[in-house]
């Protein structure tokens, strides 16, 4: 059962993998199939139910992509 | 569902121009965070700097006012005597308060303005590609100092939270890094008491904060968050250097 929804604003990332890093659950990954519309690879979760909607990949953050609410 | 994070409304929609991992995002982001969560944001006046924050007045969603290269405190300090009830904020890097702006700052915290000055010390300047600036530690390499810093020549690296706490008028000094999410919300903590002694009208407040370059250092944004930690913490102590309740 998930706990935290994560939406990321994707057009918005440069590809930082800042969020990625500061996660304590290690779900958010940059997903290399895919080149968003400034042209960097988006953040992505798999595995959203291990998310336990900290807002550390939010608070990180630097051009406030993701949106962190709580289930 | 409860909202734990979402974008501040004391940011504008405007897409950022800094580089991908470059601090300055996140300390926008405390700034807009603080004023909102204050009640501020529609008397809240900015003074943007010279430096890669020279767009900031695009980003914060309140009144700004762009000042010529490191005169940021002296504009600050122009547009709070005409405007009392107005809170004014300047929001500098080194090369602009550190380097060319020193007169200002210095003279702005004598006279114990009642302004809140936000510092982004990223020991380096990058809007001009990553030359040496007053605040480049000692041995970092630069494209001014390609055999990295040197003590004879060039001297130490400064350290304007120190310096600042010896005047009598800055009434709260605090040095915070944003390196990692604790620190970041450690961050926001003194931001938000540098705007509250301003409101309580306690006079001069600045808070330094530790930033990265991932461009100019030449380091990836999660290696340069690292680097930030291993190599500037120990040059820039961080705490609070003053508080309005402790007189010198």
């Amino acid at each position: 059962m998930a706990k935290g929804k994560v939406t990321f604003n994707v057009d918005r990332c440069k590809g930082c993998e800042l969020c990625a890093a500061a996660c304590p659950k290690k779900i958010i990954k940059m997903n290399k199939t895919k080149i968003n519309a400034k042209g960097y690879h988006p953040p992505f979760i798999e595995e959203i139910e291990e998310c336990i909607a900290c807002g550390m990949c939010a608070t990180i953050c630097p051009d406030s992509v993701i949106t962190v609410e709580k289930l | 569902m409860a909202i734990v994070y979402e974008r501040s409304k004391g940011l504008t929609n405007a897409e950022t121009h800094y580089c991908p991992g470059c601090t300055h995002g996140i300390a926008h982001k405390l700034v807009a965070e603080s004023l909102v969560e204050l009640g501020v944001l529609d008397k809240a006046v900015g003074v943007a700097p010279v430096g890669c924050s020279v767009l900031a007045y695009n980003y914060f969603n309140c009144d700004m006012q762009e000042a010529a290269h490191g005169r940021a405190p002296a504009v600050a300090t122009g547009i709070k005597r005409v405007r009392p009830d107005n809170i004014v904020f300047s929001y500098q890097g080194d090369g602009d308060l550190a380097s060319i702006g020193t007169a200002e700052i210095v003279h702005a915290a004598h006279r114990s303005e009642n302004i809140t000055v936000i510092f982004i010390n990223n020991a380096i300047y990058g809007m001009t590609g990553g030359q040496m600036a007053p605040t480049t530690l000692l041995g970092q390499k630069t494209t001014t100092s390609q055999n990295g810093r040197q003590l004879e020549g060039q001297g130490a690296p400064i350290r304007i939270a120190e310096l600042l706490s010896q005047v009598p008028g800055a009434k709260s000094v605090e040095r915070v890094s944003l390196h990692n999410t604790q620190n970041i919300r450690k961050a926001k903590q003194a931001i938000l008491k540098a705007f509250k002694n301003q409101i309580d009208g306690k006079g001069f407040s600045i808070v330094e904060c530790l930033s990265t370059c991932p461009t100019n250092w030449g380091k990836s944004p999660v290696d340069a968050m690292k680097w930030l930690e291993e190599n500037m913490i120990p040059y820039y102590p961080l705490g609070v250097f003053r508080t309005p309740e402790e007189e010198i």
